[in-house]
């Protein structure tokens, strides 16, 4: 590269072509940025602008783009109830995340931080689901929740405890099956999928804390509630940012779990956003209006990340990690 | 701080590991025979999907692939064996980016439909109309127009078969149960008497929501006849005449005495053979397939042997279908648009009259060439494949022969019927709203 070479190339290269050296860093930044651009412009930013493209169109996804109907696909969209029902599915998801997945991750995160026997196999567990594909995820937890208790597991072990005497009898339930518990069975397993995710979030920030404060606090006469309520969980702000923030793009977001799992169903009680664009562009041949669904979520990402941003202040969430 | 990179490349590490894992092993072909050195003509692969996982059925075809390759050493053919759902998703999704495989399991009716009229298909008329219809005087004709649209065929059919009722004959006789149901007031006893002995009547894989609309289909098919349906699809009616709403209806009749597994709204079609194999559920109503499939999911790897019995789908009181109309269907070869010639002589040779019998033989599907009868042999099959040949009116099923999407809207609505979360009138209005969107202009 000539951004390598002495000063005296760079000056020749200024007067023959006429460069300031600004410029010439310029360059050098573009090229660098060239390769990722390329990339991201491909494969994201392309497909979304064919998205919205698609989205004005009737088509079935197969042969040419003809019958063109400007915002009829919205139009059907925001006055349907299937796309209001997926949004609040989704929303479920997001407000379950927040209020359940992440404490319980910042619980763990607490515990294998400690100085606790098998704290590193622990810490590796928690985190392993996170690595195993959706599919698998999927699978695993359809077995967990299968109504028959001769295969489903947790049917099994209820029946198991069903049969002694003195516990309190909790009967076998449909889980996946009944349209009630669906969506929340399907949460369990997005739970499992990522709070491992969340954990490492916490250990990194807690890596952070100086003990000297911890230290501090407890000579003080702080016990270890009010250490962690008043020392731990402020200098760990960062981190909660950056895991609130992941939570919420990836409750947006949600598909492969919950598409193995349910498929949407039972009467589309799992239908998530992601999952009703998808049954719509390839199931129900209409990739046209999936499309619109597609440029809808689109547009509730960003303005949540953009919301998000404003209101905790970007400078946080980068540092957070 | 140096604690926290180390995660982070931890993290970083493992993300990259599962992409990989994610990306490997998506597509690995099932035969890679290497082209024979003397090889006649140009190389030339041919792209098979099929969706055959019972094991006989998928050995089967891969002895055929076999034997074709090894007469045309220049041919190579690529088996993809898909589970069901996964194939309809996935071929969408080939369809979607302009490649076709070559050939590919094909249903007829409104999917295909769709593909042939983007032209994503290959006209195969001509070489059925070859040497004076040599190929097309094999079939049976009306088999073969399943795969027909508008006076062109895009695809063969190798099996064609209907719905009915599979059932265990010692869990009926033990219920006390001696013949049959012959008509839907009987079928609904029959069904208090095996639940009031201890087994569930009728396994149901409602979760892939197919199975349960072939209930709603039929009792339409047995209520309004040909005519309600004519009419309806034609758009000169509509789904919501009184037929359709009273398949609803009488199909509530039966959802009320519970008769379906636990669970069975989450179920799949697999855990329904598996009940019905494994002597647990004392029927399903199923395709010509059931016997296969059941057997395949059974845990002797067995399945119900001569204790399985059929019977036609009972006749409803007062309804204006005959016994002898029949819903069902069956599956044949779909041929994409760059299929090389030598692949429509596969498929010749795979609807051959030797192939056919080799095929009814191990009972995983009626064949549809002329003189192939002899190879079936199974009772069971014997009586399908009478009552397919006798049926005046042969109705195609509802989510094949509609268009795609309004297939989609009548699964989604019987199912809504299963959870009763919706009417039998709701489920007549869906289909209808759907059905005048997408097909009457």
């Amino acid at each position: 590269m000539s951004a390598i070479s002495g000063h005296e190339d760079t000056v020749g290269l200024q007067r023959k072509r006429g460069l300031s050296r600004r410029n010439q860093d310029r360059l050098t930044i573009v090229l660098f940025l060239l390769p990722a651009f390329i990339f991201i412009f491909t494969f994201q930013i392309y497909p979304m602008i064919r998205s919205v493209y698609y989205s004005l169109y009737e088509w079935s996804g197969f042969g040419p783009l003809t019958d063109y109907v400007g915002l009829a696909n919205f139009e059907r969209l925001f006055t349907g109830r299937e796309f209001w029902d997926a949004v609040w599915h989704t929303a479920l998801i997001m407000i379950w995340s927040l209020a359940l997945q992440l404490p319980l991750a910042l619980l763990l995160a607490l515990l294998v931080e400690r100085d606790l026997p098998g704290r590193g196999f622990f810490r590796s567990i928690f985190f392993m689901p996170y690595v195993l594909s959706e599919v698998i995820i999927g699978q695993v937890w359809i077995k967990m929740f299968k109504p028959d208790p001769q295969f489903g597991f947790i049917n099994a072990v209820l029946e198991w405890f069903g049969n002694l005497p003195v516990i309190p009898q909790i009967e076998t339930q449909a889980w996946l099956a009944d349209p009630k518990q669906a969506l929340a069975c399907a949460f369990v397993a997005l739970t499992w999928q990522f709070f491992g995710l969340h954990m490492l979030l916490y250990i990194a920030g807690l890596q952070n804390v100086p003990r000297e404060l911890e230290e501090a606090a407890r000579i003080d006469g702080a016990n270890e509630l009010q250490t962690i309520w008043n020392i731990t969980l402020p200098l760990l702000g960062n981190a909660i940012r950056t895991s609130v923030y992941l939570s919420l793009l990836g409750s947006v977001q949600v598909f492969g779990v919950i598409w193995v799992m349910a498929r949407g169903g039972p009467i589309g009680a799992t239908e998530t956003m992601s999952t009703y664009m998808y049954r719509s562009a390839f199931l129900k041949f209409s990739l046209g209006y999936g499309s619109a669904v597609a440029v809808v979520i689109l547009v509730i990402s960003l303005i949540l990340s953009t919301v998000y941003q404003r209101v905790v202040g970007q400078h946080d969430y980068i540092g957070g990690i | 701080m140096q604690k926290a990179k180390t995660l982070i490349w931890v993290v970083v590490l493992m993300f990259c590991v599962s992409l990989a894992s994610c990306t490997q092993g998506a597509e690995v072909p099932a035969t890679e025979e290497p082209a024979a050195e003397e090889a006649s003509g140009e190389p030339v692969t041919i792209e098979w999907w099929h969706i055959s996982t019972a094991e006989d059925h998928k050995a089967l075809w891969q002895e055929m692939a076999d034997e074709f390759m090894a007469d045309n050493p220049n041919v190579t053919i690529n088996i993809t064996v898909l589970e069901n759902e996964a194939f309809k998703t996935k071929l969408t999704t080939v369809m979607q980016s302009g490649e076709p495989p070559d050939i590919f399991q094909s249903w007829g009716g409104g999917v295909m439909n769709e593909y042939a009229e983007a032209g994503l298909l290959q006209d195969i008329t001509p070489a059925l109309d070859a040497d004076g219809g040599a190929w097309r005087e094999t079939f049976s004709p009306g088999p073969l127009s399943v795969y027909a649209y508008q006076g062109k065929n895009y695809g063969v059919p190798w099996d064609m078969g209907m719905v009915g009722f599979w059932y265990n004959k010692q869990l009926f006789a033990d219920a006390g149960i001696d013949a049959p149901p012959q008509t839907w007031a009987e079928l609904l006893e029959d069904v208090q008497a095996l639940k009031d002995s201890g087994v569930i009547p009728i396994a149901l894989g409602e979760g892939d929501k197919w199975p349960g609309h072939y209930y709603w289909t039929y009792l339409a098919t047995r209520i309004g006849g040909q005519d309600a349906f004519n009419a309806a699809s034609s758009c000169s009616g509509s789904f919501t005449d009184e037929p359709f709403v009273e398949a609803g209806v009488k199909l509530q009749e039966l959802i009320d005495l519970e008769p379906f597994q636990d669970g069975y709204l989450g179920a799949t079609y697999g855990d329904e053979a598996t009940l019905v194999g494994d002597g647990k559920a004392a029927m399903e109503l199923m395709g010509q397939w059931a016997p296969a499939v059941e057997k395949d999911n059974s845990a002797s790897g067995e399945g119900l042997g001569d204790n399985l019995g059929f019977f036609l789908f009972p006749a409803v009181e007062g309804g204006s279908g005959e016994l002898t109309d029949a819903m069902g269907g069956g599956n044949g070869f779909g041929i994409g648009r760059d299929a090389p010639p030598e692949a429509i002589e596969f498929v010749k040779f795979l609807t051959s009259k030797e192939n056919q019998i080799a095929l009814a033989e191990i009972n995983v599907g009626l064949p549809v060439v002329k003189g192939s009868e002899e190879g079936v042999s199974d009772p069971n099959l014997l009586m399908v494949q009478e009552a397919r040949d006798k049926a005046v009116y042969f109705q195609l099923y509802y989510d094949q022969y509609l268009a795609p999407a309004t297939g989609e809207v009548i699964k989604d609505a019987v199912q809504g019927l299963f959870a009763s979360t919706l009417t039998p009138e709701d489920v007549a209005q869906q289909l209808q709203d759907s059905h005048v969107a997408e097909s009457c202009q």
